[in-house]
């Protein structure tokens, strides 16, 4: 059982730090650039994602090994995926509207960009790949969670001090962004061979 | 059919190669621009990937645009996306294995591209069949021609080579720098470096542009 919760532990920290998905598998890019200039945008973003992330990697899991497994139909899985994380986004939409209208009103935005992004449909994809169990896609989906939602902070962090810096007008927005990017995802590399799974 | 609506067919192809670039002026769907392009093949693939679902969405939206109804068209327009993605990953591992390896998960992410979901939403399904594949064509070459551009400057920097398909299955090496080559340009973080270094050369030769044009007018008010 410890042993089980070692590897658990392992694919926590490699799918947030080593194979980090904004630094080392570039996805998610557009919500990247897009919510991280505001630390307070950045922060709502990242819970957000983390359990919409964590609740769409257990649901597919579900259908993927219950349903499409089962019937032989694995090959339809880019279009079952999107339409349960589609589904799933406007179900949580309208009982966070009801449950909850203040936290509703801070991050109901953010729920609404979710469904067209490329990291939310990869978990259930990379899962799926990999046959891992149900636990597994779980600690993956939340390790994906926390890698983004470090991303996010990080790189708001230092775009809100960017504001005051000089930047060369070609550079200015987005292209720097890239570059400050690139210097993260530099430092990033570092955690590459940490674990070996 | 007028020579007037073949001119603006290929207005509508230019205005998705220059005007709108998906890439380096919509800034859309970044993640493959960066993910499969440290080599030109990928690169090449991954565009042509693009352009065919592009393409083959508008077509479909376009020609299902009377039946549709408004009030469902998000969930179909994402039905006819993700089917069109699924053919062309299907295609992509029976005839180009080894490239599929590498770039599949960016093929199959095609599903959640804002850019193209956006042309079958705002083009495809107002428009006749013709001006929507017009229009699909120019955006999916407006995306090959990033693509292209982005993994031909990475992979010549960064390996000192060119891996240039000659078929589907096949390629051709050239090597260009036998001396150490720059290989952070083919890491991870190169991919972000070289993307904003070539949005900073864009958005330097259009301040440019704008600028010879701002004195030509002015020039051109001085005179009169």
């Amino acid at each position: 059982m410890s042993h089980d919760f070692t590897k658990l532990f392992e694919l926590i920290v490699s799918a947030s730090l080593i194979n980090n998905f904004v630094f080392t598998r570039f996805l998610g890019l557009c919500i990247f650039f897009g919510v991280s200039k505001k630390m307070e945008t950045a922060v709502g973003m990242s819970i957000t994602f983390i359990s919409v992330m964590m609740i769409s990697a257990a649901v597919s899991w579900v259908i993927f090994n219950l349903v499409l497994v089962p019937l032989e139909i694995t090959f339809l899985q880019i279009i079952v995926f999107i339409g349960v994380i589609a589904g799933l986004v406007q179900l949580s939409d309208t009982i966070m509207r009801k449950v909850s209208p203040g936290l509703y009103y801070k991050l109901g935005i953010y729920l609404a960009l979710i469904s067209t992004n490329c990291i939310i449909l990869a978990v259930p994809l990379i899962n799926a790949e990999e046959k891992y169990t149900f636990i597994q896609s779980l600690a993956f989906g939340l390790g994906s969670g926390l890698g983004f939602a470090l991303a996010l902070i990080i790189m708001a962090s230092i775009r809100e001090k960017l504001e005051l810096a000089d930047v060369p007008a070609p550079f200015k927005g987005l292209p720097m962004a890239f570059v400050i990017t690139g210097l993260i995802a530099l430092a990033f590399t570092g955690f590459s061979g940490l674990i070996t799974l | 059919m007028s020579s007037h609506s073949t001119v603006s067919l290929k207005d509508q192809i230019l205005n998705g190669i220059i005007k709108e670039n998906t890439i380096f002026k919509l800034a859309l769907s970044l993640c493959p621009s960066i993910a499969v392009t440290n080599s030109l093949k990928n690169g090449i693939f991954m565009g042509g990937a693009v352009l065919f679902v592009q393409v083959m969405v508008n077509m479909t939206i376009s020609l299902m645009r009377n039946v549709i109804h408004p009030k469902v068209r998000l969930p179909i327009f994402m039905l006819v996306i993700s089917g069109w993605v699924t053919v062309t990953q299907m295609l992509m591992a029976a005839l180009a294995p080894d490239v599929n390896a590498k770039v599949g998960l960016y093929v199959a992410l095609i599903v959640a591209f804002a850019s193209i979901l956006a042309r079958a939403e705002m083009f495809a399904s107002k428009n006749r069949l013709l001006p929507s594949m017009a229009d699909g064509l120019g955006m999916g070459i407006g995306f090959l021609f990033a693509l292209t551009t982005i993994s031909f400057f990475r992979e010549l920097v960064g390996k000192g080579s060119l891996t240039v398909p000659t078929g589907l299955a096949t390629d051709h090496v050239f090597t260009f720098i036998n001396t150490r080559p720059v290989l952070l340009m083919i890491l991870p973080a190169g991919g972000f470096f070289a993307v904003g270094i070539l949005m900073a050369g864009f958005n330097w030769i259009n301040a440019r542009a704008a600028a010879k044009a701002a004195a030509k007018a002015k020039a051109a008010l001085a005179t009169h």
